[in-house]
């Protein structure tokens, strides 16, 4: 394969998408400013969109025994990338939206509910301890309760 | 992570993952904070925030909040995300924990 026949915007741009997918979840939602908002990953998706872009133009208008092959491979590239991205959008903004609304949890002002549960070693810890064992050698002054989806 | 410390307030995780998962975890992340486990999301069903069948075999488990709790057990601050990507910021909770009384 002859370097100059090779379409590599269009290769690169589809690489591209798959990094711009995968580095959110492996990468960026490890630092609370790329997590929050994905705009590192939409950038590396609007150069791969250029990238794929000129590809398609590049396989639209090579000449040659292979113009019907490099027409079809590119359109196909392309169209995936596209997929990738809307994958992107679905599941950061869509699914991460599907929540429960918890219009019954505890707000502000109320008493949080009394629970019991086990630690890491397995021994119960009530949350009356949690507020009453001293944190860094004082009383503490306050809990903050996270509750996470866990690894499951 | 200090930081909390010196505001003197406890960070507490609680998931459905067993003790071990969350020893693990704790471990690799290198928290010294409580992870409480809550196998059958019962805590979490008390605290209306069960995500129902959203874990990998379809268990129902919690959807991410945050609440900051006085000594005496009072709720001072919530954070329900309505994205799950979305996350509270430990400079948002320590702002809020400044104000809290000694």
């Amino acid at each position: 394969m002859n370097i100059k026949r090779l379409n590599w915007p269009l290769w690169v741009g589809f690489v591209l998408t798959l990094a711009a997918f995968l580095t959110y979840f492996f990468v960026f939602v490890w630092f609370p400013v790329t997590r929050d908002f994905p705009w590192a990953n939409l950038v590396i998706f609007l150069i791969a969109g250029v990238l794929l872009f000129m590809g398609v133009r590049r396989g639209f208008t090579s000449e040659g025994p292979h113009r019907t092959r490099s027409k079809i491979v590119s359109s196909i590239v392309a169209t995936l990338g596209l997929v990738v991205f809307a994958l992107f959008v679905f599941t950061i903004f869509v699914v991460g939206r599907w929540l429960p609304a918890s219009k019954g949890a505890p707000q502000v002002g109320q008493r949080a509910p009394d629970f019991t549960l086990p630690d890491t070693s397995g021994k119960p810890v009530s949350l009356n301890e949690l507020l009453t064992t001293p944190v860094n050698g004082r009383a503490p002054k306050g809990v903050l309760l996270v509750f996470y989806r866990g690894y499951w | 992570m200090d930081k909390f410390n010196e505001a003197g307030i406890r960070p507490v995780a609680i998931s459905v993952d067993t003790p071990e998962e969350s020893r693990d975890l704790a471990q690799k992340a290198g928290y010294t904070f409580p992870f409480l486990s809550d196998r059958n999301a019962e805590v979490i069903r008390r605290y209306d925030l069960v995500h129902a069948g959203a874990g990998a075999s379809g268990q129902d488990i919690a959807r991410p909040a945050e609440f900051l709790l006085d000594t005496s057990g009072t709720v001072r601050w919530i954070n329900l995300t309505e994205n799950y990507w979305v996350r509270a910021r430990p400079e948002q909770v320590l702002e809020v924990a400044n104000l809290l009384e000694k």
